[in-house]
């Protein structure tokens, strides 16, 4: 291979890695900010991805709606499905040992995926195609029309975001009591609710990145959320965890370096690429890219 | 001979025992093939599960990428009666010292971290094992070792795993055990007391990771195949589930959760589509009714029987 080849793919799998790398990040926020506001690595948000893959795959299919109802109608489903699945299982697991809360929510994982696989079989569905693909040719490099709804999606989605949790009162709440849950409850903040929020808020985020991938790849399953639910959380940890603009980084850093492995080396070792950045990480830098180092104090 | 031997006695005949009337019933063909197969994975699950104890309970590390090792100990022990000939004898004890000493390399690195940090890291270490045995085309690639004799039988299962129980609980009261649950209460009171904790919490991980690899080569060797699929990190977090589910830091806890939750994963295979949906609800309620486990950090002893028939009252 040359060197202008060479290049035209080096280019053509940055654009693939950051589509999908905008995904990583959608799912990474939520991740990030229910760490970061109850230091729970909450190991069913991949699975909340793929339920909301399937809310907009049946507001589509059955209620045949546009592009943007259906992921509308998905982020409600799930946001309300994120302060179910907190009210019912961790809210009274708040004063109970870590580890007895992560089983739960390995547990609640395979609720859902097993949930999902009866009521809607095991068998892959075919996504409706409510937002055609066109190609765009620029020189050499293929863009796919709908690779640009991702990234802006995902864009509009997470300056949202950030306006919400910096600018208005919910958001500041939201900040106090992941700095401080107890100093928070003192100065009148009802840390319940703040917390229900963050649930909604993060699930609704992975719902969106679920009916995007379903527009995406045209296909999903019940099982569709592992894979990416544990890369977000790694991109979660790699742009440092409870910190959100890091979550955003992360995601686009792990897909453009996976979509570099899987076009110049092998894509069977996408995956152990993920993690492999996950431990350097972890091994020299374990408060992520954006975070500070904390001493601990006796 | 002091009580603590008496004791040790006890247990084994109690084992003797056990081990006899399992033997007779499966002889009298009273057990079926299927439930057979159950009792020789509850033998296999036992062993992981308590050896993650070692490290999760006894010393407080949070690891869970146990399904690596095991996948170290099943291909390390094909390899050695499938492709080298060699007698099951050393292919235990090369799966076992294989896992062992993968787990003082990855070991030694991690255990700096601490809490999610190093669950996490574990977690991935886990998964890069098993993506690294998929590329690998000696060993299958990622259609697995296939033709492994069925070497494991329900007697060297059960037996190897009473030496372990017996190990792991010996382990717990001696020195170094000490010092690992010296560390599991508070680390830096166990560094100023000048344990040295990175030792004690390698020793720990490296033991564990090793008795792993024995589970492994049974595992291996029962099922005839080793497949990279029956080493993902859902693997990891079953063995997880059954420590945590009976009580972390409890060996007898880690025993019952092994033996529950194999049972009911094997009486809900009738159900193939409701099994998971029970086993999750199962895990959930479980831990919101008891949070700490079945047992908590106690161990279930004739003293605990004991203990309930006096209503609490004890002269100890």
């Amino acid at each position: 291979m040359d060197m202008s080849s060479l290049m035209q793919q080096f280019v053509q799998q940055m654009i693939n890695g950051i589509s999908l790398g905008s995904i990583y990040a959608l799912i990474a926020l939520g991740y990030t900010m229910i760490y970061g506001i109850i230091k729970l690595i909450n190991f069913a948000h991949g699975d909340i991805y793929m339920l909301g893959a399937y809310i907009g795959f049946l507001a589509t299919t059955y209620l045949h709606v546009g592009f943007l109802p259906a992921i509308i109608i998905a982020m409600l489903g799930a946001g309300l499905a994120g302060i179910v699945i907190e009210r019912v299982a961790y809210r009274p697991m708040r004063n109970a040992p870590r580890i007895a809360i992560l089983i739960t929510a390995i547990g609640v994982s395979f609720f859902l995926e097993y949930t999902t696989m009866l009521v809607a079989s095991p068998q892959p569905r075919t996504f409706p195609a409510i937002f055609a693909a066109t190609i765009y040719h620029l020189g050499p490099i293929v863009v796919n029309s709908q690779q640009i709804l991702i990234l802006v999606s995902a864009l509009v989605l997470m300056v949202a975001l950030t306006y919400i949790v910096n600018k208005t009162k919910a958001g500041k709440a939201m900040r106090a009591v992941s700095f401080d849950a107890d100093a928070a409850k003192l100065m009148g903040i009802n840390v319940d609710k703040i917390i229900s929020l963050t649930f909604a808020l993060g699930s609704a985020l992975a719902a969106a990145g679920g009916v995007l991938v379903g527009i995406y790849y045209n296909s999903i399953d019940p099982l569709m959320g592992m894979m990416p639910g544990m890369k977000a959380f790694i991109a979660a940890v790699l742009g440092g965890i409870g910190i959100i603009p890091g979550a955003m980084a992360g995601g686009l850093i792990l897909g453009v370096v996976e979509a570099l492995v899987s076009g110049f080396i092998s894509s069977t070792f996408r995956d152990a690429a993920a993690y492999a950045i996950l431990i350097v990480i972890l091994l020299y830098k374990p408060a992520g890219l954006m975070g500070k180092n904390i001493r601990e104090k006796v | 001979m002091n009580s603590l031997r008496k004791q040790d006695l006890k247990a084994l005949g109690a084992c003797v025992v056990l081990y006899a009337v399992f033997q007779g019933l499966m002889e009298a063909e009273i057990i079926d093939p299927f439930w057979e197969l159950n009792i020789v994975l509850i033998c296999i699950n036992i062993i992981l599960s308590t050896s993650l104890n070692m490290i999760n309970g006894y010393t407080g590390q949070f690891s869970i990428g146990h399904a690596g090792f095991l996948a170290v100990g099943a291909y390390v022990g094909a390899i050695m009666t499938v492709k080298l000939d060699l007698g099951f004898v050393v292919a235990l004890i090369a799966g076992t010292i294989a896992a062992g000493f993968l787990g003082f390399l990855i070991g030694l690195p991690t255990l700096r971290l601490n809490g999610d940090y190093l669950a996490i890291a574990t977690l991935g270490l886990g998964e890069i094992i098993r993506i690294c045995i998929l590329n690998i085309d000696y060993v299958g690639g990622a259609s697995g070792l296939m033709g492994i004799p069925r070497l494991t039988t329900f007697t060297i299962a059960f037996w190897i795993m009473v030496a372990i129980l017996f190990f792991i609980k010996n382990f717990k009261n001696s020195a170094p055990g000490r010092a690992c649950l010296a560390i599991r209460e508070n680390e830096i009171a166990a560094d100023t007391m000048g344990i040295d904790t990175t030792k004690y919490k390698v020793m720990a991980f490296t033991i564990g990771a090793a008795f792993a690899g024995t589970a492994g080569v049974l595992f291996s060797h029962y099922f005839f195949i080793a497949h990279p699929a029956s080493f993902t990190f859902m693997r990891s977090f079953d063995i997880l589930t059954m420590v945590v589910l009976g009580g972390l830091g409890s060996m007898t806890g880690a025993v019952t959760g092994a033996v529950l939750l194999t049972f009911i994963s094997a009486y809900l295979a009738e159900f193939p589509e409701w099994r998971m949906i029970i086993y999750s609800l199962t895990m959930i309620i479980l831990m919101l009714r008891r949070p700490q486990g079945l047992f908590g950090s106690q161990e279930l002893s004739a003293k605990m029987f004991h203990f309930a028939r006096l209503g609490g009252k004890t002269n100890e």
